[in-house]
């Protein structure tokens, strides 16, 4: 067996050399978690705005059933949306079963809970008085949403990163609903998860190193963005 | 479950996404779309990624390929969400075509499993005379055996191996992986242990494996490949006449050919066993 150090190098090696069967898995992984962020964050954060300015009975078992999900397995999720939408379902009509499309549908699933519970919190955190304030001055309430929105953005930034974050990385959902289809839903986690089996260490450290540097960039920008929102001393 | 109200919301969220992910332009037209449900012994030892190419350009179907385990494959064509299978599990090929979910089998090519295990062949396996023997002297010296587990061709073989043995396989060696084949031999690698594989997946691995085949050649060990076209009578709206082409594509001399010509190294994977009879009859009938 190779040493790390070794793969590590074939491993750069083939990110470099610009291996197009790599950089497409690499785009359909950021294609399919792109859309299931951007469908899901809007009913989301609405959702943590409810949760946080609205007084409802069951409003404290809403919160609790939401953070219940942030432990679901991604497994799981995969699981129930193979069996809704396998033709023998009740959605299968669709026919979207090893589509990019299940993909989305099951990453918008995991990535909703996260961001109405982190969205919930960065909320409750923001100053309750903008949204008075706002509401004093006449403006509308959509207005005044996005008045909150803003003055809790850093918050809300991180709960957009950590949903990212879950779902680009995951492998259960994607593999399940998605069948790991070459050139259509092999994504940099099942990718990882078919060439370490085939023994093809390199493939799966590189698209590793891809998922790391991901990282590192979007928590090095929002670091940078709210070292400019410090107040100056 | 389905109240009018999920669906209707499920609806608009779908319309969203397809909306959103439409410039993206993904979904290759799903009336040419082929869905192959398919073992990992075919696609991880790379033949599909060279047969599959030019059948896509003679015919234009482009082939989406998911491999799985063959009773996974079987269940997934039962349940209409594949167009055909291509499989390695004559019983249950069998029964699959007899409780009418799939068309008709046809014979595509064959290779056959190996034994492989330490290059010291602790439990002397490879002085047997047959497959059965060699698993008694296995399961006598307690030696270390990785399973599959997982329901596949391979592991269907494995235990009907282990019943004509007459062994129930629970010993202190036998574990029971629950992996693709390329996984299980990593575990037997880095275990020492014996595994059933089939040659296929031991040729594009041998060079990654201190393992060495320990046992070969019993007819027992024999592995013929089945392809199967999900029954258009039970799901109309499969893409059926996207499994026939492939089906004849595979069953037809040109194929045939390219299956014999696919080597790893100077070995040969797969030898072509299809029907020159069958294949005439299906072009008649096309």
């Amino acid at each position: 067996m190779e040493t790390l150090t070794l793969t590590t190098l074939a491993a750069l090696n083939l990110l470099f050399s610009g291996n197009a069967e790599l950089w497409e898995i690499i785009a359909i992984s950021f294609r399919v978690s792109g859309v299931a962020i951007l469908v899901a964050t809007p009913p989301a954060l609405l959702a943590a705005f409810f949760l946080t300015y609205q007084r409802f009975p069951g409003r404290r078992l809403l919160i609790s059933i939401n953070s219940t999900f942030l432990s679901v397995p991604a497994v799981v999720v995969g699981l129930t949306f193979f069996i809704l939408l396998s033709r023998q379902g009740p959605l299968g009509e669709w026919k979207l079963l090893f589509t990019q499309t299940a993909m989305v549908l099951g990453q918008i699933a995991l990535a909703f809970p996260i961001l109405v519970a982190m969205g919930h919190s960065a909320l409750q955190a923001a100053d309750r008085r903008a949204w008075e304030t706002a509401r004093t001055l006449g403006a509308n309430p959509l207005r005044a949403l996005f008045t909150i929105m803003r003055e809790a953005r850093f918050g809300l930034m991180a709960a957009l990163l950590a949903a990212f974050g879950r779902i680009i990385a995951e492998v259960g959902a994607s593999m399940m609903l998605g069948g790991n289809i070459l050139h259509y839903t092999r994504n940099i986690p099942t990718a990882i998860a078919l060439e370490s089996s085939k023994g093809e260490f390199a493939q799966g450290i590189a698209l590793g190193l891809v998922l790391l540097t991901l990282a590192f960039t979007l928590n090095a920008l929002l670091q940078h963005i709210q070292g400019k929102g410090q107040p100056v001393t | 479950m389905t109240t009018p109200l999920f669906q209707r919301l499920a609806r608009w969220l779908v319309v969203a996404i397809l909306f959103a992910a439409g410039s993206a332009g993904a979904d290759n037209n799903p009336n040419k779309t082929i869905r192959l449900a398919t073992t990992t012994s075919t696609d991880n030892a790379g033949l599909l990624a060279e047969l599959l190419p030019p059948f896509t350009a003679s015919t234009g179907y482009p082939v989406h390929v998911i491999a799985v385990g063959t009773g996974k494959a079987l269940r997934m064509g039962r349940d209409g969400d594949v167009d055909l299978v291509l499989v390695h599990a004559r019983a249950a090929e069998d029964k699959f075509v007899a409780q009418g979910y799939g068309e008709k089998r046809y014979g595509v090519m064959y290779n056959d499993f190996v034994l492989v295990g330490p290059e010291s062949d602790p439990a002397a396996i490879a002085a047997a005379k047959d497959a059965t023997t060699a698993l008694k002297k296995l399961a006598d010296h307690q030696a270390i055996f990785v399973s599959r587990g997982d329901d596949s061709g391979t592991h269907k073989k494995e235990l009907s191996l282990w019943k004509r043995a007459a062994i129930e396989p629970n010993g202190d060696g036998y574990r029971e992986a629950g992996q693709g084949m390329g996984k299980v031999l990593q575990i037997a690698s880095e275990l020492d242990a014996y595994t059933l594989t089939d040659r296929g997946t031991w040729l594009a691995y041998q060079g990654k494996s201190p393992l060495k085949i320990a046992f070969q050649g019993d007819p027992l060990l024999f592995n013929p490949y089945g392809i199967i076209a999900v029954n258009p009578k039970r799901y109309p709206d499969i893409n059926h006449r996207g499994a026939d082409a492939l089906i004849k594509w595979m069953i037809s001399p040109d194929g045939q050919q390219r299956i014999g010509d696919f080597r790893i190294g100077d070995n040969q994977l797969f030898t072509p066993a299809a029907d020159a009879g069958e294949f005439a009859a299906f072009s008649h009938g096309q």
